[in-house]
């Protein structure tokens, strides 16, 4: 069992300034998950009549993308590769000290404590993420174009993103760039993605500039901390699309 | 005279969709313009449904309480979907998957609505692929397919392990189109708490915006539900943390029927619980038993060595192992349907053979697919086959390739890695196939109210098959509720917009604030956990895996005690004008311990063992679930106030061209 310290980020709304309160917790168990740990936490916050600290989560097992903690300076925190709602307390030790905090990002405002407004991206997504096909159920029949396995594979390691926000967290310049490139890279990779292509990358940077994202300078912090482990070919791939639409465009 | 009208189109079988098509009215395209649809709930049936419905040219309102559509928990699922393509030649057909599905269920759902679910399956597939969903391939480049439980063909279309979040990006792409072509508005962090009902039809909700408290009127010609399923009634499920019935009981309070809410599926395959701080379980896909074994050992005296830690079960020869689903079900061996895999571990383990600690696990060992593909890629690269390290290492490859992103779940939350140990699971609470009772237009039994995917009970019966959960939402949002919904809304050209300053608009808008303030005002003492966590301890011990009488009455009577206690004593901190989640979590827990209720009533109602639901007292010698002929109808519960005085009809299910018989795995 171990005792901690937490320092934790509380902002009453998106117009409060917000500080850190430290808050002290004993006997966590090392296979408590860490929002499991919040919600002792929660719990003993409720207990004594003061307002839990809001945090956003929903599947708990690293697919939904709605965790969204800054843990001692990293995105998810301290491991690879996962979420923070697969983190488990294993990877902290008795005494430690625990800084929490939300995302921080222009594009990304502060709701209340932990949770942020990613809408953003949704609009991102909604400005050409998509294959215009309508749903007759007359399309041809799935097997009628062979795909190589190899592309289906990258496309779909591409699609893997699960749109959490630690690029954009962990990123000195607040880009987007490695969630907009996953998607322009499925597409970019099947054959069904081809016809809108040039529009569907020149209108999602479009959107993803006009967001408030920031540059890539390539200093790969979003492929390091992304819990999918979706990689900066993506970007390089991105920037091929981008360049070739826009001699088109 | 029953109230129920299932609405089961006339004619043979295999021609009932197709001339329900031809026959039902349409809108036409100038009209649509002039028709609001509100759609609640966005995973797979309410986001491919909203999508398909702007697209036809309907004004479509969607609301969804996550903070994006593309985060509803059809994400989650594993494993795949079905479809009769047939194309692995392996003698697939729609009938055959009508069949299984069927049979899978325990005979205990609606012939005509399984069969059109079997017919537009494969149009799915073509569709998600014209969508850009990355499906798993072949080195031909073509789709390739695995196996499920309780089937015999290989028709299941998968991506990894991420099935399901890709078929929802997919349903998520398609939205976006329609959200940027302004024909979807919508509303998310948004919670609906009343179905408004005038001049007897759905015409409205009213929600909750999650951010700011605020309570909204919002009006349609028609409302649609696809809010999920019901299985965080147990507190720990394989459902996410906000997963709720608060939708489906809301539409139920103002009449909408609800059926058969005993039939919960406990899904064998998830990871054991670990301690009191658990806050959910985590599912280990149905698709692993393609290549995993479960076992136990089968010495009393092995068992307590691997507990005590002195025995490793890698060291433990294989006579002394339990292959027990092979042992009883030949036939279909580790691949038997969810209900009778997680029975039999139950049974194994309540017999004293749990392997860990709490004394509720079962092994699902990898070690022979390993080394099984190992040989296979050995060989295929002209490697010695017989070199032990070799074959380890390709046969590593083979299942990382296979089920990597699982092995990975498994290992973060276990700490054990699952190619040197086989994994430790245990039954666990995955969905329910009970839910709002609709006819074959998905209908509900309020004009204009539907229900679609998990949120309605029409397809699965008593148990659901792997891999099916998908198809249904899919089939029901993308292809049957564009073509039922139509019809309805026919009659509405002329209506004009529903306006939301009428009485019935009022008066429900008055319930809810009356309800929210009743919570946040109250001077109590535990917190909403804690309520959530005691019903889910009576649900799970005396409505789980096995029910009887006595159990059933003893929860009935807690379960009414725990609701009064809950508005005695809960209490709840912050306002109604904020951001609060706590707030939300009340209201929900307050619709489960209703539910919940009405949940222990009906398993006492239906005296007989089918699927998902199993009687002590109905079983055979050989302890497998007993059906009777007297009970082949669908429980449908009319509110009445108290789930206590829930009214009982009853929908008598025919089966014309499948013979009933004893569902056999053997």
């Amino acid at each position: 069992m171990m005792n901690l310290t937490l320092k934790i980020w509380r902002q009453k709304d998106a117009n409060d300034k917000g500080k850190i309160v430290d808050y002290p917790i004993s006997n966590i168990s090392p296979d408590m998950s860490f929002l499991e740990m919040l919600d002792v936490l929660n719990q003993e916050l409720i207990e004594k009549g003061e307002q839990p600290v809001a945090f956003d989560h929903d599947c708990r097992e690293g697919i939904c993308g709605t965790c969204s903690l800054y843990i001692n300076g990293r995105a998810h925190g301290p491991e690879t590769k996962i979420t923070a709602c697969q983190l488990h307390m294993r990877s902290f030790k008795d005494g430690d000290t625990i800084y929490i905090e939300p995302w921080r990002a222009k594009a990304f405002p502060v709701i209340k404590d932990l949770i942020v407004d990613r809408t953003s991206f949704d609009r991102i997504q909604q400005a050409g993420g998509f294959i215009s096909v309508n749903t007759s159920g007359n399309t041809q029949d799935a097997n009628a174009i062979p795909i190589e396995k190899e592309n289906a594979d990258k496309a779909f390691d591409a699609a893997t993103c699960i749109g959490c926000g630690a690029c954009v967290a962990s990123c000195k310049n607040s880009s987007a760039m490695l969630f907009v490139s996953a998607k322009v890279s499925q597409f970019a990779l099947l054959p069904q993605g081809q016809v809108e292509a040039t529009d569907r990358v020149l209108n999602m940077v479009k959107q993803m500039d006009d967001e408030g994202f920031g540059n890539c300078t390539n200093t790969g912090a979003c492929e390091v901390e992304c819990p999918k482990g979706i990689s900066l070919e993506n970007i390089a791939r991105m920037n091929r699309e981008y360049l070739v639409a826009s001699f088109k465009g | 005279m029953s109230k129920l009208d299932s609405k089961i189109p006339e004619g043979p079988l295999a021609d009932k969709w197709t001339k329900h098509k031809n026959d039902i009215n349409l809108v036409n395209p100038a009209n649509k313009r002039l028709i609001d649809v509100i759609i609640v709930g966005t995973g797979l049936a309410g986001g491919s449904a909203a999508a398909t419905l702007a697209e036809l040219g309907y004004n479509v309102k969607a609301f969804c309480f996550q903070d994006s559509p593309r985060r509803a928990h059809s994400i989650a699922a594993q494993g795949g979907i079905n479809a009769a393509k047939n194309y692995q030649g392996d003698g697939d057909s729609t009938y055959r998957l009508f069949y299984d599905t069927v049979k899978g269920g325990d005979y205990r759902s609606r012939e005509a609505n399984v069969y059109r679910l079997a017919e537009v399956s494969t149009n799915i597939i073509d569709q998600c692929v014209a969508q850009g969903v990355p499906f798993a391939r072949e080195y031909g480049g073509l789709l390739d397919n695995r196996s499920f439980g309780g089937v015999l063909v290989s028709r299941t279309f998968y991506a990894k392990g991420q099935t399901g979040q890709q078929l929802l990006l997919g349903a998520y792409a398609a939205m976006n189109r329609q959200i940027g072509r302004g024909k979807i508005k919508m509303y998310t962090r948004h919670e609906m708490l009343d179905v408004v009902i005038v001049d007897g039809k759905a015409r409205g909700i009213i929600a909750r915006n999650l951010v700011t408290g605020e309570i909204e009127r919002h009006s349609a010609h028609a409302v649609v539900l696809g809010t999920g399923g019901y299985g965080n009634a147990f507190y720990l499920s394989t459902y996410a943390m906000g997963s709720n019935v608060t939708a489906a009981w809301k539409a139920h309070k103002r009449g909408a029927f609800f059926a058969n809410p005993c039939y919960t599926q406990i899904h064998p395959t998830c990871i054991p619980v670990s301690g009191n701080h658990q806050s959910k379980l985590t599912l280990m896909s149905e698709s692993l038993r393609n290549d995993g074994r479960i076992w136990v050992p089968k010495h009393k005296k092995d068992v307590e060595a691997i507990r005590n830690g002195s025995l490793k079960p890698t060291d433990l020869a294989e006579e002394d192992r339990d292959y027990y689903l092979e042992r009883r079900y030949p036939a279909f061996g580790n691949l038997v349907p969810r209900d009778v895999a997680s029975r039999a571990a139950k049974e194994r383990c309540d017999a004293g053979y749990g392997v860990n600690q709490t004394g509720e696990a079962v092994y699902l060992d990898f070690a022979s697919a390993i080394e099984r593909y190992g040989k296979e890629q050995a060989f295929v690269k002209g490697l010695n086959v017989e070199d032990k390290a070799v074959i380890t290492k390709l046969g590593k490859e083979v299942v990382e390739n296979k089920y990597g992103n699982l092995f990975q779940m498994y290992e973060k939350i276990v700490d054990q890695n699952p190619y040197e140990t086989p994994m430790m699971i245990y039954p666990a609470v995955h969905y329910t196939m009970g839910g709002l009772w609709v006819d074959y237009n998905l209908m509900t039994n309020v004009p204009g109210l539907y229900a679609i995917g998990e949120a309605n009970f029409s397809d699965h019966g008593a148990n659901r098959l792997g891999a099916s959960a998908l198809m249904q939402g899919l089939a029901d949002g993308y292809f049957v509720l564009p073509y039922t919904i139509g019809d309805y809304l026919a009659d509405d050209i002329r209506t004009g917009p529903i306006p939301t300053d009428s009485k019935e608009f009022d008066d429900a808008e008055q319930k809810v604030k009356g309800d929210i303030d009743k919570l946040i005002n109250n001077e109590g003492t535990k917190s909403v956990d804690h309520f959530h966590k005691r019903l889910g301890k009576i649900m799970w011990n005396k409505c789980g895996m096995a029910r009887n009488e006595k159990d059933l009455k003893e929860a009935i009577q807690e379960i009414a005690e725990l609701r009064v206690e809950f508005y005695k004593d809960v209490f709840v901190p912050g306002t109604e004008n904020e951001y609060n989640e706590e707030l939300a979590k009340a209201g929900r827990v307050a619709d489960f311990l209703e539910l919940g209720e009405l949940f222990a009533k009906d398993a006492l109602e239906r005296e007989e063992s089918a699927g998902g639901h199993f009687r002590d007292e109905f079983q055979t010698e050989t302890g497998e679930a007993m059906r009777r002929k007297e009970f082949q109808y669908v429980s449908a519960w009319e509110y009445k106030g108290q789930p206590s005085e829930a009214v009982h009809h009853k929908e008598i299910l025919e089966y014309e061209n499948i013979e009933v018989k004893e569902r056999s795995y053997k």
